[in-house]
This record gives structure tokens, sequence and C-alpha cells, in this order.
């Protein structure tokens, strides 16, 4: 390079309409420091903000706000007081608890006893009720359920990724790993919650319970599996796969099962499940499959619940 | 019974069908399910609408085995087929005007999420509209609830979880209302049937029983659904709910959520309870009054707005606010000219919404009044849309707006005690309407020199698509508004 030799005047010209190379020692310029933040500075404004914070939210210092918040206390309390005296008032004129003569006495109530074990199949009358008379709603109140699911699953689904490398922190990092009490009474009662909670649904239609109630308990006894031997163990028979087939499975066989039942009996057609005979186990019709996939759904949405809600994953 | 018969209830359960078998799926293919399961819920509400105008007469539908008062029934007249047909199609068009920008602020994985929370969205929206039991109503108002915060938070930032945390709050405050009300009303009556609740209801009304608890049954419905459809002093979720989450949900939000509560509130008011119930019990005078407070301060909050989001969001306060003033009115007519709005407000609300996610687009994605200047000449489609929609909101002649308008005055005209507050406060509103639409209109049409690039039609076929059918769709109920009227009047007298 042969910049010696030119003159101040040119070099300025050739830097200033950008000839020049920065940093090929030509020019005397100095290369930029590397921006280093000023930690000081840093802790000076953050001191600041936080001073200013108190100031303004500080009832000690803002009047105007210690009069907002007293006022939207004291509302607060009126509002209730309010809603409760009005509601004790509409109560007090409803009729009374259990009399014969109320309103809800009526042939509709009267029709799901004396007629449900005939129209239905099941003893227990509480399933027969929610399953048949009035399947629409349950199916609702399930995709209830179903939705709610998505949506923790909106909030907290984190990518595989973050899940694997976060996995140590996330799993057990408050709690104490391998718990010898906790996983002997895991040992002997996980078995017996699952069996039960299989027996609930089973006989859903003949005994209390049911498919929400069984899925229910089968949800804790995978949560109390889950909380022993940790989320490694777990996954080995329920990952994120199975939990989706198996949610899905349930919910699509559900929906066609009552589909079926819907349409075969606003048209007058021909049932062709047989409704059996009532209080054995294989009867109730479309009671005992339904109960099945409901409590299935119940546990998988209880357990992804529990699995979302602890580190965001499966 | 003939085919058609089954649409309603098909419909429903093929949306939420759809919704889960989407939870399986990749985003792209419960896109692709989606479109297919609006298109065909369109297809079916249409035949529902075609044959119930043919017929001339509503039928109910028995879910199962057991009719009515025994199990759950659906109900499908020409207002209900109608409004089915246009949730759909307010749905689809929302959907995919929205599409590209949903694309680009969701995370990919969990795009499959908002299609179910889409699918679910309209099986309770159908459900609300098709049901003839109340408790039916109920559970599809929770899944609709879920959805809708769904729909809020998909694309997290602060400001939506925040904005979904606080519509949880009211909304659930509202469907707790509602619940109550419910239970009130079967105690009552020992019926959830509408039909049932309200011939039982006839005879204790007449009979002078349960008259304080019917007054505080009715303040409790009726709070609950205005809360949940941001009536003026329950408005405050609103504008961020509408603001900041994804522009289709916003659409979608604002043009379908809220008149899904409203249209069970109309199913409340002449099915469950009485016309002449409601209007002795003088809730309606209230309704009238907040109304009539919400047309105004709606507006002129969003006067005083700076980002046009909010902006439009804060007119939906306004335009809810004509809905009530038109039940506060208590005629038959206000009750059509109400119906009417529902369907101009949605589709210009939707309309209003898309296309001001394109002008955005066009200004570095600012939502702020400054940088948007211009950005009409930038984005074509998206002005052109936004214009229209400005003038539909102001109430020109042509489009939708002006034939709600002059229903609400023809209306409050023959009401003789409300004709002279209706009409300063449609006034007073329609001046501020045109303060702050017609501001942003010539905003955008302001040349400015920048150099953003334009966007072109081209890349952007499925949004100009959209946005053209809204277009249409607004002008068609704009001038086909004789035909559509009568409809309603004859969908509001199956009711009954």
């Amino acid at each position: 390079m042969n910049t010696e030799k030119r003159s101040v005047r040119e070099r300025f010209r050739d830097w200033f309409y950008g000839d020049t190379q920065a940093f090929d020692e030509a020019m005397p310029m100095r290369r930029q420091k590397e921006h280093r933040p000023d930690l000081e500075a840093q802790k000076e404004y953050e001191r600041e903000r936080a001073r200013m914070r108190e100031h303004v939210f500080n009832v000690e210092h803002n009047r105007e706000m210690w009069l907002f918040r007293k006022c939207f206390e004291i509302m607060g309390i009126v509002l209730c007081v309010l809603m409760v005296c009005v509601l004790l008032i509409a109560v007090s004129y409803l009729p009374p608890t259990g009399h014969a003569d109320n309103p809800a006495n009526n042939e509709v109530s009267q029709l799901y006893v004396e007629h449900g074990i005939a129209d239905t199949g099941a003893v227990n009358s509480v399933t027969g009720m929610i399953l048949s008379y009035r399947a629409f709603d349950t199916f609702g109140e399930t995709n209830v359920l179903f939705i709610a699911g998505c949506c923790v699953m909106i909030l907290l689904l984190l990518d595989h990724g973050i899940l694997k490398s976060s996995a140590m922190a996330n799993d057990r990092f408050y709690e104490p790993k391998n718990d010898v009490i906790l996983q002997q009474v895991a040992r002997i009662l996980v078995p017996i919650v699952f069996i039960f909670s299989i027996y609930v649904m089973l006989n859903g239609h003949l005994s209390p319970g049911g498919g929400f109630s069984g899925g229910a308990m089968m949800g804790a006894g995978m949560i109390l599996y889950t909380c022993a031997f940790g989320f490694d163990k777990t996954r080995k028979f329920f990952g994120e796969r199975v939990y989706t087939a198996v949610k899905v499975t349930a919910l699509v066989l559900y929906g066609v099962m009552i589909t079926y039942y819907y349409i075969m009996g606003a048209n007058g057609l021909e049932n062709h499940i047989p409704l059996g005979t009532p209080g054995a186990i294989l009867s109730a019709g479309l009671i005992l499959p339904i109960n099945l996939v409901v409590g299935l759904q119940v546990a998988c949405t209880m357990y992804a619940f529990y699995a979302l809600f602890r580190r965001g994953g499966f | 019974m003939d085919l058609i018969c089954n649409f309603p209830c098909i419909s429903i359960v093929m949306c939420i069908l759809g919704g889960i078998v989407s939870s399986a799926l990749k985003g792209r293919a419960a896109k692709y399910l989606n479109a297919v399961i609006l298109l065909a819920a369109t297809i079916m509400s249409a035949s529902v609408f075609g044959y119930t105008i043919m017929t001339g007469e509503s039928f109910t539908y028995v879910m199962g085995r057991f009719p009515a008062p025994w199990g759950n029934e659906l109900r499908a007249g020409v207002l209900e087929g109608g409004m089915a047909l246009f949730f759909c199609v307010i749905m689809t068009l929302s959907l995919f005007g929205g599409q590209e920008k949903l694309h680009t602020e969701i995370e990919p994985q969990k795009l499959n999420l908002y299609y179910i929370l889409c699918d679910l969205l309209l099986s309770s929206l159908l459900s609300l509209v098709y049901t003839n039991d109340l408790f039916t109503a109920y559970v599809f108002v929770e899944i609709n609830t879920i959805s809708a915060c769904g729909l809020i938070m998909i694309s997290q930032t602060g400001r939506t979880i925040e904005a979904a945390t606080r519509y949880m709050i009211m909304s659930l405050l509202g469907s707790g209302m509602l619940l109550l009300g419910i239970c009130m009303l079967y105690d009552m009556t020992g019926h959830l049937l509408m039909e049932n609740i309200h011939q039982t209801l006839r005879a204790s009304v007449t009979a002078g029983k349960f008259h304080v608890p019917l007054m505080i049954t009715i303040g409790m419905l009726c709070v609950g659904i205005a809360i949940k459809s941001a009536l003026f002093p329950f408005h405050t979720w609103l504008p961020d709910a509408y603001g900041y989450s994804t522009v289709s949900s916003a659409a979608i939000l604002s043009s379908l959520v809220s008149k899904g509560y409203i249209f069970l509130l109309i199913k409340l008011i002449y099915r469950v309870i009485g016309f002449d119930v409601i209007y002795a019990s003088r809730v309606t005078d209230i309704l009238f009054v907040f109304g009539v407070a919400g047309m105004i301060i709606g507006s002129l909050s969003a006067i005083k707005e700076n980002d046009i989001f909010r902006m439009i969001a804060f007119s939906s306060v306004a335009q809810i606010g004509y809905i009530y003033m038109g039940f506060g009115l208590g005629t038959q007519a206000a009750m059509v000219a109400s119906v009417f709005h529902i369907l101009s407000h949605a589709v210009t609300k939707a309309l209003l919404f898309l296309s001001a996610a394109g002008l955005a687009d066009a200004s570095d994605g600012s939502r702020r009044f400054l940088d948007l200047t211009g950005s009409g000449y930038r984005n074509r489609i998206a002005g052109i849309a936004f214009a229209a929609g400005a003038l539909s909101m102001v109430g020109i002649p042509l489009f939708s707006g002006f034939i709600s308008k002059l229903l609400f005055a023809e209306a409050s005209v023959r009401n003789s005690g409300k004709m002279l507050p209706a009409m300063i406060a449609l006034a007073i509103s329609t001046i501020l309407n045109a303060i702050y639409f017609m501001k942003t209109v010539i905003r955008i049409y302001t040349p400015v020199k920048t150099d953003q690039g334009t966007i072109l039609l081209k890349k952007h076929k499925l949004f100009a698509a959209s946005m053209a059918c809204f277009i249409a769709l607004n002008i068609f109920l704009g001038l086909c508004s004789d035909w559509i009227v009568d409809l309603i009047e004859t969908g509001l007298e199956m009711f009954v």
C-alpha cells in the first residue's frame, strides 16, 4: 500500500467518500470497544425505578392511591353483602327444600324414578339419566374437560428441546428424589387404586360411580405413581403419544356412539344395542362402553393437567 | 322426518368430532380439516335455513330416544337457521382472512390447538343457536367461554395473557350468574326445557306466585349475559381482549362470541320468560339506560384511543350498546332492529379488524395512528376494506349500518316514552362514530413519503378474497334489507 505518499487532503477525501477501509492501518482510527453494560448504571436505574414505584404505589406518599384502595375495598364488601342479601331474599321466597308439592317434583323426576330401569337398563338411575336421557349435556360436559386440557396446553406446553434441557431442573427440583417411604406406599397403593377405579368405571350402571369418578381415581393413581417414581418411569407406558392416542380414540368412540344414539332415537329407528337384564354387568346398552371411554378421557386429562403444571410436558 | 331435520345435530357433533381429531393432527392438516368442517357446517345450516323458509314452520329434534321434557331437544326455525348460517359464514371468512397473520404469530406446534378451539367454538355457537334446553345452553356457554379464552391467549405476549385472565374472571362471573338464574328457574318450575318453563312460569305469574324470585332471576340472567357480551359498565375486559389477540381471534370474538350470548338472551326473553313478563318487570328500562350510556361512552373512549385495534374494540362497546338499546325499547320493531344490528355489526366489525391488521402490516406492524399515515396506498385492498367498514359503521346508505340505524330510529319513533332519549343518543353516537372513523380513514389516505414497500394483492389472495366477500356481504345486507327484515320478523314470530 502506498498511502504514505498521498497528501492529507487526498486521504481525507478518500475517507469521506468511503474509498479507504477504516481498519487497514491507513487511517488513524481506533477500533470500537466491545460494548460492556455498565452494571453500576444499570443498578442505579433499577434503584431509581423502584423508588419511583414506591413513591407512586405506596399509600403513605400517594393520597389518591390510598383513597382508591379504601374505596375499592369498601365497595367490594358492600357489593358482596348486597348480593348475599338479594340471594337470601330470593331463596326465602323459593319453595322449601324437600316439600312434596314443590314444582321440581313433577312428571319429569317421576318418570326417571319409575321407568328409569326399564328405559335405560341401568340400575344406577343417575348414570341412566346423564348418559341416556340427557346424553347431549354429558357429551358437552366431557368436551368442556377436553377443551380445558387444550387451553392448559396452550399456556404451559413447552417445546421438546427446552423440555429435555430443563428436565432435570424442573423434575424434582424442590422435592427429594426417590423417597423410600413414598415409593413403598405407592407400590402398595397404586395397583389398588387402579383396580378400584376400573371397578368403578365398569360398574357405573350398577352402583354409585361411573366414568367421571372412576377416571378421576385412575388419574390420581397415575399422579401418585409419577410422584413416587418420576416422569422417566411413567413415560415408559404413558408418554405424549399414548396420551394423544388414548384421548382421541376415547373421545371419537364416544362421539360415534352418541351420534348413533341420537340419530337412531330421533328418527324412530330401531336401536340394535340390547339393553340386557338390569343388574348384569353386560347390560344397559351403550352406557357401559360410554362410561369406559369417559373414564379414560378423564384419567388422561387429570394426569395431563398434573404433568403440564409440573414440568410443561410429559 | 326429513333428512334435513338431522342437520343441526349432525353439524354440532361434526364440529366437536373435528376438534377432537384435530388434536392428533399437525397444524396444516388441522387447518384443512377445519376448512372442510366450516364448509360442511355452512352447507348444512344453509339447508336448514332453506328448509324452514320452505315449510314455514319450526321443527324440534329429539336428541336420543326420549322426547322433551325428559330428554334433550334441539329446535330450528327461520331465525335459528339463518343465525347458524351467518355464524358459519363469518367464521369461515374471518379465519381465511387472518390465516397468514395467524401462522406468523403462533408457535407452529400449537397451531392445531388453535383450530381445535375454532371447531369447538363453532360447535358451541351452533348449540347456543339451536338448543331448546336451558341446561344444554349453559354447558355450551362453558365451552364457548373456555375456547374464547384460548383464542385470546394463543399468541402469547404478556398483554394477551393479562387480557385472557381479565376475560376469564369477568366471564366466569357472568357464567355464575347465568347458572344461578337457571337454578332458580328450575326451582320455580321444575323444568329445564324452554317451552315447559314458559308454560309453568305463565301459570305461576297469573296465580301471582314467585314474584320476587322471578324478578331476581330475570336480573341475574340479564346481568350474567350482559357481562359476557360486554354491555357498558361491564366492558372493561373488552379492549385488551380484542385489541391484542391475533387478528382472526379478534374478528371471531367481536363478531361471533358476544353475539352468541345475545342470541341466547333473545331466546330467554321470548321463549323462556316471555316478552310481556320481561317488559312488565321494567328490566328493559335498565337495559335501555345502560345501552344508551354504552353507545356514548364507548364512542368517547374510542375517540381518545391512539391504537387502531383498541379504537375498533371500543367501537364494539358502542355497537353492543345499540343492541341493548333495542331490547330496552321493548317493542317488536326494536327487537327486529336489534337482530338486524347483530348481523350488521358482525359483518362490519370482522371486516374492520381484518383490514386494520392489513394496514398495520403495511406500516411495519405499528398500530399507532401516526405510523398508519398513508397506509391505504401501501395496502390498497385493506384500505378499501377499512373505508367500506368505516362507512358502514357511520351509517352511510348502501351499507348495512345505515339500515340498522334506520330501523332503530323507526322503532324509537313508535315508542312514545323513550323516543327522545333514543333519538338523541342515536344522533350523538352517529356523530361520534363519524368523528373517529372518518379521522382514521382520512389518516390512512393522507399521502406521505416513506420507504415502506407496498403490499401487493397477488401475494395475499386469500386475504383479498375474504375482504371482498365481507364487503359484498355488507352491501348485500344493505341492499336486500327488506327481505332480511321480513325473515327476521317471521323468525321472531316462530319463536313464540
